[in-house]
């Protein structure tokens, strides 16, 4: 990808000046990923995090929650805590954010919460506590920002070539005119094809990235069926995850910008098919280790792709798979899961609450303005 | 001339390579070292938390004196234990116990609606689970650190400067130590 940036920073420069002009189309090229860069470096994962109307929660308010990242950080060797966030939406989902070792961020939607056992909670945060360890956060903003420069560099070209007209300004000399045209061909193609190019290639990584961490994740838990079961509950939802958009959409476990319909396994996906990556990870039976999740993966997708790095592999020993733990959430029904959870987000949202004698539970938003507020049920005055 | 100074030259890789392997050594020795105190950090957490668990479930569970008295037992026993081997044969007694005692649970549904037994549940399930993934992590490092002191060259500088192998925290049988399934419905 940072090729094709290169090469097209090189053939636009060249257009405008044969001679020098190829450099300082690099050099723009360059600058300007490196400035876009530099921006979402320092500004770090609160824009994710606020575009997506994230909340941080703390061990006292969703305790098992923040025990399951902490077990996972524990697991996969991550010397650093990342923060826990949870999204109101019913959709069930979570991504992993942060450009830094030490400042990252996991979040989850309260969906998530209400639908998932204890296991399948740990396997999903395993995915994203390895996507953490493996820096593809970093990674995708990286070839991320890279795909936007070069779709904005081929607009821009492509603009000023049908508005501007810079045939003529530099045909002094006929030599020079000839390699203009020549250069004015190869650069139309370019920018036609480099944008698509580099999508295609970004999607593939995105993609290859998304195994990689389901292989992790199994080996942090040691317990494939607790992510395929959590795929599974996530794949069957038909909520929709409104703050998601395409520039997020990579970070999160599974596609949230999914359309009925829509065939996952498309080239122009950020993540793989979910039924195939629930195929892989049930057909893992004997050790939790990176090569199992290779061969199941060679064996299931008829692939001969090196999803993990071969060192990787190489280091790699059996390791046992354990049984369910068969624990669920706080509270014993799915209602009461769901009101638990729906509870917390109003909290997190500045909810207040008044218990009236008469069993209602009143949930009073930060905006209401009235001193006093009626019990919808028996008619008691409260205090608002 | 040229033999002194091809002399010094071998002498000075010589070093080299000691310097190397000798730091390479300490720095697993302390990788060892760390991951073992995150152990003993979950290990001392599982102790303070066994308490608490006994006081609240004092009350629900009059007739299973037996197993909260061995629970009490093997919790003190785990806080004595010294050694590395000690202290894992201990704790493995000390999650048997708990496993027990997780299968009385099912017989009490009054318990199991106690909220502060929930969140209590829940931690002493998180801690088992974080001291499992941190003796998978020390038992890792100390893989890497012993191989490197019985491999030859290294194994040079550890008997020089006094490296010794660590102990593996094992626990007899993995099975053992396992949460038995249990279905909540």
């Amino acid at each position: 990808m940072g090729v094709t940036l290169i090469l097209l920073g090189f053939i636009f420069g060249s257009v405008y000046n044969p001679k020098s002009g190829g450099m300082v189309g690099i050099f723009i090229a360059v600058a300007l990923w490196t400035v876009l860069f530099l921006v979402t470096y320092s500004s770090g994962s609160k824009i994710l995090l606020a575009v997506s109307g994230a909340k941080e929660v703390t061990k006292n308010v969703h305790p098992q929650l923040y025990n399951v990242v902490e077990e996972m950080k524990i697991a996969s060797g991550h010397p650093f805590m990342p923060k826990v966030y949870i999204i109101d939406s019913p959709a069930p989902n979570a991504f992993a954010t942060g450009l830094k070792p030490d400042n990252t961020a996991v979040a989850v939607t309260a969906g998530l919460l209400t639908k998932l056992n204890r296991d399948e909670l740990q396997g999903v945060i395993a995915h994203e506590m390895s996507h953490i360890v493996n820096r593809d956060v970093l990674f995708m903003t990286v070839s991320g920002i890279m795909l936007g420069v070069i779709v904005l560099l081929s607009q821009v070209f492509v603009r000023s070539m049908f508005y501007g007209g810079i045939g003529g300004r530099h045909s002094k000399s006929r030599d020079s005119g000839q390699a203009q045209i020549i250069f004015l061909a190869i650069a139309i193609i370019f920018a036609i094809l480099a944008p698509i190019a580099a999508q295609l290639l970004y999607f593939a990584i995105s993609r290859k990235r998304e195994y990689l961490a389901d292989a992790s994740a199994v080996r942090f838990t040691r317990y494939p069926e607790g992510l395929a079961s959590a795929l599974y509950k996530i794949s069957q939802s038909t909520e929709e995850l409104k703050s998601a958009n395409k520039v997020t959409a990579p970070m999160y476990i599974a596609n949230p910008l999914k359309k009925k319909g829509m065939k996952l396994s498309d080239l122009t996906s950020t993540h793989p098919p979910i039924s195939e990556r629930i195929r892989i990870l049930r057909s893992i039976a004997h050790s939790a280790d990176f090569n199992a999740y290779q061969n199941a993966f060679s064996q299931i997708s008829g692939k001969k792709t090196k999803i993990i790095p071969q060192a990787e592999l190489n280091d790699a020993k059996p390791i046992d798979i354990r049984g369910a733990s068969g624990l669920p959430f706080v509270g014993q029904t799915q209602k009461q899961v769901k009101r638990n959870v729906g509870d917390l987000v109003m909290q997190l949202n500045d909810f207040s609450f008044i218990n009236c004698p008469c069993g209602v539970k009143l949930k009073i938003p930060p905006s209401y303005k009235y001193k006093k507020v009626k019990c919808p049920r028996c008619g008691r005055e409260h205090k608002g | 001339m040229i033999g002194v100074i091809i002399l010094i030259a071998v002498l000075a890789l010589v070093v080299l390579v000691f310097v190397s392997y000798y730091n390479s050594l300490v720095k697993l020795r302390n990788q060892v070292k760390n991951a073992w105190s995150q152990i003993d950090v979950q290990l001392k957490r599982r102790h303070d938390l066994i308490p608490n668990l006994i006081e609240t479930v004092k009350g629900y569970m009059t007739h299973e004196r037996e197993t909260l008295d061995s629970i009490t037992k093997a919790r003190s026993q785990a806080v004595e234990a010294q050694t590395v081997g000690e202290k894992a044969k201990a704790e493995a007694e000390l999650s048997r116990s708990l496993g027990k005692f997780n299968l009385v649970v099912e017989n009490y549904p009054d318990l199991k609606a106690n909220q502060n037994f929930l969140s209590l549940q829940e931690e002493l399930t998180s801690t088992e689970n974080k001291i499992s993934f941190s003796r998978q992590n020390y038992n890792d490092q100390v893989l890497f650190y012993n191989n490197k002191i019985q491999m030859f060259p290294s194994n040079i500088v550890a008997g020089m400067f006094k490296f010794t192998e660590e102990e593996f925290f094992e626990i007899e049988d993995e099975k053992e130590k396992e949460v038995p399934k249990v279905s909540f419905s």
